[in-house]
């Protein structure tokens, strides 16, 4: 098997970080590949992985009784899936399915975590990374709700 | 605009006050025979008369309608006649009314339409201008005139409404022998005296029982109407006396307006807490703009009869501080009286100028003389270059703007 | 803060009584979306022609009721026709939705400055429309497409609220199929089967390939949405005298003369409503200006 530490080393996402945590980090590394269609996670179950997408677009969901299933955001090519896996309870707040073919590096977020509280240094980093991520999010959140091209836009 | 009325470039006339004009005297007793000669080339005379407790401006006939005798008293929010002790026709300053009434129309049918069978037909309303003397227009005034000239009739488009009352304006100035309560056209560079923009202008004396005119020349009509008024030349001491009037109404004045870079001072004090201030008294009245000599805003109202068959358009005089002026889908741009405040006081000291290249104020006062709670615009600049000096008025809101 | 000089922008005049309305005869009316329809306009007999830049508006009469501003949404090279669509919010579009061919439309314009068609030629093109944002732009799209070889990468985000609400589907699918040509559509929210991108239109930008030193961008929709966009172009290296966006505001003549467009000193209506960024960055991040 093909290792993944050459595109992991140059990936933005893991930009700046010490080599022996990008080591730790490829350890912990594996391809994966959804088709078209295919549920990646539900809501409410264990979150132990977080994905890098290489090729694909994913759906993120909510379900709404009455409404069906709502999608709130995709992500597509060098976006990253998920956070859950490093903040108690460690559970998915939507679901992820697979729009079209879509292939990821997934990576074992509960094998991450012990290697965190072990070493905070890369703790540290994990968490200024996804907090970043977090913040984009949030804000294209924000933006979504203020519903601009709605009847008062 | 080839018009005989001489509208030149009037900052550049203001610094040279000395720009002569031929000089002529007319005796009191002839100032009906200027009316007579004005009417009989067939103009309307339009001049002020005493009405409803105030100086408006009306169609006249004879000078004994001119508000003779009287003066006016004005203040924030005050207006009041007083009777003065001498006969003096021209003896107060300006009231509500402008001229702006006149070239740019209050209301007026812009077109009409009627629907039949097949088809409508829409007809403009042909601009058929009266041709009008305007009797004792203040140099302020005739700035005022001016800079909706520079509003109208421009590059892109030309307002033939407007255009068309112009032409027909004979102008008879009035230079002021006495400074308004309210008026600072000396901080504008728009007065005391008119020295161009006038067919005729009038500087009335009486002293020792001697009431007359000394009048100035200002165009080859005003030469020519002048022809018909029983005239004397002037000599050298009148020319002083019409610069010595002119200097001690400019030191009457009472209020100032820094207009030094008044452009860029409002323009980067957007967020000014004094506007805030200002907003807590600002009813929305509307009251300035529509005594304003230069506001020019307007709306239209499209009309039909119950039928549907017929349609016009008429245009109104509107105000930027009705909710309504800024609506866009959804709802106001300017949906508070903060914003609307602002937008008329910057609009008027500070983008008039990159729109027109001059102020949109010219010191008449008018505004604060007929705002019900006394809003004064030279008190507001002033608040907003030097807001230590000028303390809020609101007990209620702190220098943050905070209430 | 800008002086108000000539923008270089080509503005053509309208004609000789810019108050009175020419009266144009409705050819098709047509429901886009729930809230959204285009109505399909032949000029009057005695005129017939009319030829406007891309970003033009014209101001739309219906008979007895009033006026609106309405961007030009047709092909500038067909001056046969007279294309607007729009979003029916108010009395008088509500009313407009409501007539059927054969029926009469007051028209006065072409109005206001256009996009920089010509400033793009030689550079990329990134055109960012929300909502019915799209309706202004897509003269531009028409215009550039008919010599596309005269500019570089074309990219074109496009965002909206749900795919009901996607403008000019079929046209879009057609431009989606060019290989000259990047076309990302995105929406707010979807239900699920929705195959393409869900998200706010702004979070297309960081992920297209453009040469910020050579790229001109163009930008439709809400004033909330464009600040948004122009924050995240500016991200990526945009001058801000190459971005572009078409400003709104009320009219009631549309010739500079009733006062209602003022942006600070500039009219709407003449100044506008196409502004480089640059020349009004001050003025846009004023509230209730």
């Amino acid at each position: 098997m093909e290792t993944l530490e050459p595109i992991l080393r140059v990936h933005p996402f893991l930009e700046g970080l010490a080599p022996q945590h990008i080591q730790l980090i490829v350890g912990c590394a594996s391809n994966v590949r959804f088709d078209a269609g295919q549920t990646i996670f539900h809501e409410g179950e264990e979150a132990n992985q977080f994905y890098i997408v290489r090729h694909g677009k994913i759906a993120l969901e909510i379900f709404a009784p009455n409404r069906g299933s709502l999608i709130v955001e995709t992500l597509g090519e060098g976006d990253i899936l998920g956070w859950s896996w490093l903040i108690p309870p460690y559970e998915w707040h939507l679901d992820a399915k697979a729009i079209e073919l879509t292939r990821a590096i997934a990576l074992d977020g509960k094998c991450l975590r012990k290697k965190c509280e072990e070493d905070h240094d890369l703790g540290y980093e994990l968490l200024k990374r996804f907090a970043h991520i977090i913040e984009q999010r949030l804000e294209a959140t924000r933006i979504q709700i203020l519903d601009m091209y709605g009847e008062r836009s | 605009m080839a018009n005989s009325s001489a509208m030149g470039d009037n900052k550049k006339s203001q610094e040279t006050a000395e720009k002569s004009h031929t000089m002529f005297i007319i005796e009191r007793e002839h100032i009906d025979s200027l009316f007579a000669a004005l009417a009989e080339l067939k103009y309307e005379l339009i001049g002020p008369t005493v009405h409803d407790g105030a100086i408006r401006l009306e169609a006249i006939t004879s000078a004994n309608q001119l508000p003779i005798g009287w003066t006016d008293q004005q203040d924030g929010g005050t207006y009041r006649l007083k009777k003065r002790n001498d006969k003096a026709l021209f003896g107060y300053v300006v009231g509500p009314h402008s001229w702006k009434q006149f070239l740019h129309p209050p209301a007026i049918r812009l077109w009409h339409g009627k629907r039949d069978g097949r088809g409508i037909h829409i007809d403009e309303e042909k601009a058929e201008a009266p041709a009008r003397a305007f009797i004792g227009v203040r140099p302020c005034e005739i700035h005022a005139i001016s800079i909706q000239d520079k509003v109208f009739i421009n590059g892109s488009f030309t307002d033939r409404i407007y255009q068309s009352r112009r032409r027909k304006i004979f102008v008879v100035a009035v230079n002021c022998g006495q400074a308004g309560g309210t008026c600072f056209c000396a901080s504008m560079n728009t007065g005391p005296r008119a020295s161009a923009g006038f067919d005729l202008a009038l500087t009335e004396v009486i002293e020792n029982n001697h009431h007359y005119f000394i009048t100035e020349v200002g165009s080859d009509r005003g030469e020519k109407v002048l022809r018909a008024v029983p005239h004397q030349a002037a000599g050298e001491e009148h020319g002083k006396k019409v610069d010595s009037i002119a200097a001690r109404t400019a030191s009457q004045m009472g209020r100032t307006l820094d207009t030094n870079d008044i452009k860029n001072l409002l323009y980067h004090n957007y967020e000014h807490p004094r506007w805030n201030d200002v907003a807590s008294r600002c009813l929305n009245c509307t009251n300035c703009t529509m005594v304003c000599p230069t506001c020019f805003c307007t709306t239209v109202e499209d009309i039909t009869d119950l039928t549907g068959q017929y349609i016009e358009r008429v245009r109104r005089w509107d105000s930027c501080f009705t909710v309504d002026f800024s609506y866009i889908h959804g709802g106001s741009v300017r949906s508070s009286a903060r914003a609307r405040y602002r937008q008329w006081m910057v609009h008027k000291l500070a983008s008039w100028i990159d729109q027109f290249g001059s102020s949109g104020c010219v010191g008449c006062g008018r505004c604060i003389t007929w705002c019900p709670v006394g809003i004064d615009i030279t008190k507001e600049a002033k608040a907003i270059r030097d807001p230590e000096k000028t303390p809020t008025t609101s007990s209620k809101v702190n220098n943050n703007g905070n209430a | 803060m800008a002086n108000v000089p000539d923008t270089g922008l080509e503005t053509m005049t309208a004609s000789a009584e810019p108050m009175v309305p020419a009266l144009f005869r409705i050819q098709r009316v047509r429901q886009e979306t729930h809230d959204t329809f285009t109505v399909e306009l032949e000029p009057p007999s005695r005129r017939k022609t009319f030829t406007f830049a891309p970003g033009q508006f014209n101001m739309l009469y219906v008979l007895g009721v009033g006026e609106v501003p309405i961007s030009i949404s047709g092909n500038p090279a067909d001056s046969h026709v007279l294309i607007h669509t729009m979003r029916a919010v108010g009395t008088v579009t509500k009313a407009m939705r409501t007539l059927k061919r054969g029926d009469f439309l007051g028209v006065r314009g072409p109005f206001g400055t256009t996009w920089p068609v010509a400033e793009a030629v030689g550079n990329d093109v990134i055109i960012v429309a929300g909502g019915i944002g799209l309706a202004p732009l897509r003269p531009v799209i028409y215009r550039i497409l008919a010599e596309r070889e005269r500019y570089g990468k074309i990219i074109f985000l496009y965002g909206t609220r749900t795919p009901a609400d996607i403008l000019y589907r079929r046209e879009l699918e057609q431009w989606r199929s060019r290989f000259d040509l990047d076309v990302q559509i995105t929406v707010d929210r979807a239900q699920a089967g929705w195959r393409a991108n869900v998200g706010v239109v702004t979070t297309l930008i960081p992920k297209v390939a453009f040469d910020p030193a050579n790229t001109i961008a163009m930008v439709c929709g809400p004033e909330v949405m464009m600040r948004f966009t122009i924050q995240a172009l500016q991200k990526r290296g945009l001058g801000l005298n190459d971005i572009y966006v078409s400003m709104e505001r009320n009219m009631k003549c549309g010739i500079g003369f009733c006062g209602h467009c003022q942006y600070g000193p500039m009219f709407i209506c003449k100044d506008g409503p196409v502004f480089s960024y640059d020349r009004i960055k001050d003025l846009f991040l004023i509230r209730e200006l």
